[in-house]
């Protein structure tokens, strides 16, 4: 399969449409990241450059290792870059910016050991001013969409690993943010669970109208929410490509995953994501990483 | 005996201390050394050695001050231990001090606190006992902040919590573990200064009793004061724990699935 060359120009007409309308809701704009260790640095990210619209659901794909956690890390403004930048609603990222959630790819520890799974939820509610009774209510709501509303009074070490991802989404959810960054929220609960929460992100941002940030190893789960898939190369990494989901927009279990289009694109990716791992970058070169 | 778990629990809780009690009564039974006087006489003697004043006059301060000087060791080395354990840089320039000042034997200080505060009273003594709880209160805290989960602090500022939302849900529930061992630790030196300090003046006080019976040869007095000074470390233990058990409930059930685990 040859690599998509023509990237630049799709995007050129892509960035075309949107300023028509409103601007890029995030801006990641020739984004280098080299971790600087003793003695070790480690080129994680070389230039990544990509728009994603407001309220765009877009799914980042790529090899273990790869860099999209550094990525979401740096989109986050947890993570200071070696260069370039990330524009936030036109204005540049420098620490975590107002009204954006993360679920982080260690959701275990990201919970907080001494506070109940309400009160984690809570805790940043509180932070953005909500009344006791408006906290209530939207605790409630995002732990019923989760599934989890009996262990509303359980600590997050008596839950599964699978429950605490849970509820490291009820509490993204809850908190309504405008940009919400998910790292594989989902890889430790079981497939049904794992449909239906997919299906919750899917309904989730179309209510809200959130810019969603989703990365996955699966590809499968990528072609089925995202409106785009980027495809990330190895390490040091760029994009491989970025892919248009063309699928209708009413996205079902069955009858998406069984549409031959969402068959091809799901072996386009596949095939990205297969010559990503042995070491091959845009304009068809591989290196060794 | 057996079956109920509370009972069970004291069993096991008692049954060291009442055979070692039983075995020192044994032995003394038919002493007539002086300095091993039966454990018959040493009872019969500790109502009238400490029920008339001395409790008051002599065992009351000493805890007084021994409470006093544990919680300005307390407020100041949780207080200190934090802003030292979020700041690398004080952390750096302050850790040389903090270390030569913990290898120093807390009963080194007696005399040289003694030299600017006097013998006599209590601020000398006060003094010492929070200097000598104040630095395993300090290092762990300082260990215990510079230890929090990362992922816990990302969270925290990505969810942009301000700043005494930080300290009061994330910072020093997270770092609590480790200041309770400061605590724990710096009690037991607590008590041991609490004797120290009054080791040296003449004057009033549970050690200070202790040395007077020692040195005026009353000794199934002096036994009773020893008797009462474990039994204080005993009950100070307990109420800690009591308290522990509480503020900790998560750490401990926490720690107890991940080693079920
Ligand atoms: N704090 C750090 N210091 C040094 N190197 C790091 C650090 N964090 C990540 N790296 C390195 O950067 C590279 C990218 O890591 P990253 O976690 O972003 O990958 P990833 O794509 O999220 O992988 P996975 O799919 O396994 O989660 C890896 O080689 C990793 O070893
Ligand atoms: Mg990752």
């Amino acid at each position: 399969m040859p690599m998509k060359t023509a990237r630049l120009a799709d995007e050129a007409t892509e960035t075309a449409t949107l300023t028509a309308e409103t601007k890029a809701a995030l801006d990641v704009r020739s984004v280098q990241k080299t971790y600087e260790g003793q003695g070790r640095t480690v080129e994680a990210i070389r230039e990544l450059t990509f728009e994603v619209g407001p309220g765009q659901l877009v799914c980042i794909v790529g090899p273990s290792g790869a860099g999209k956690t550094t990525l979401l890390r740096c989109m986050a403004g947890l993570l200071e870059l070696s260069g370039g930048e990330v524009v936030l609603d036109g204005r540049p990222v420098t620490g975590p910016p107002d009204g954006m959630a993360v679920v982080f790819q260690e959701y275990g520890r990201s919970l907080f050991p001494w506070m109940t799974v309400r009160q984690n939820i809570e805790l940043p509610l509180k932070e953005k001013g909500l009344g006791k009774a408006a906290r209530r209510e939207a605790v409630d709501a995002a732990l019923a969409a989760v599934g989890l509303l009996e262990s509303a009074d359980a600590h997050p070490w008596q839950l599964s690993g699978g429950m605490q991802q849970r509820v490291a989404i009820a509490r993204a959810v809850a908190y309504e943010p405008s940009v919400l960054l998910m790292d594989e929220p989902f890889a430790a609960v079981d497939a049904q669970t794992r449909a239906e929460l997919e299906d919750l992100v899917r309904s989730l941002w179309k209510r809200l109208g959130v810019t969603v940030i989703f990365v996955t190893h699966d590809i499968d789960e990528a072609v089925y929410l995202g409106e785009r898939v980027l495809v990330l190369s190895n390490r040091p990494t760029v994009l491989l490509e970025d892919v248009a989901v063309d699928l209708p927009p009413e996205r079902d279990q069955l009858s998406t995953r069984s549409a031959p289009r969402f068959g091809e694109l799901r072996g386009h990716v596949y095939e990205l994501v297969q010559a990503a791992k042995l070491g091959q970058r845009p304009g068809g070169d591989v290196e060794e990483p | 005996m057996t079956r109920h778990p509370v009972i069970r629990k004291a069993f096991f809780a008692l049954a060291l201390p009442l055979l070692l009690l039983t075995a020192w009564w044994v032995a003394t039974a038919n002493s007539t050394s002086f300095f091993w006087p039966p454990l018959s006489e040493i009872l019969a003697t500790f109502p009238e050695t400490w029920f008339n004043g001395r409790m008051v006059q002599d065992v009351l301060p000493s805890l007084a001050r021994l409470g006093v000087g544990f919680a300005l060791a307390f407020v100041v080395g949780i207080a200190g231990g934090t802003i030292i354990g979020l700041f690398p840089l004080l952390r750096a320039l302050t850790e040389p001090v903090m270390e030569f000042f913990r290898a120093l034997p807390p009963p080194v200080l007696v005399p040289v606190i003694a030299l600017f505060t006097g013998y006599t009273g209590s601020v000398g003594k006060v003094v010492t006992i929070a200097l000598g709880c104040l630095w395993p209160l300090l290092l762990n805290t300082v260990e215990g902040v510079r230890g929090l989960e990362p992922v816990l602090i990302d969270t925290a500022r990505s969810y942009r919590l301000s700043l005494w939302r930080r300290m009061l849900y994330v910072v020093l529930p997270g770092a609590s573990p480790r200041m309770a061992t400061g605590a724990r630790q710096a009690l037991s030196i607590g008590v041991i200064l609490m004797v120290i300090s009054e080791l040296f003046g003449a004057n009033r006080g549970l050690g200070a009793a202790i040395v007077q019976f020692q040195r005026s040869f009353a000794v199934p007095e002096m036994w009773t004061g020893i008797i009462l000074l474990g039994l204080i470390g005993v009950l100070l233990s307990v109420t800690f724990q009591f308290f522990e058990k509480r503020v900790l409930a998560w750490y401990v059930g926490q720690r107890d699935i991940e080693r079920g685990a």
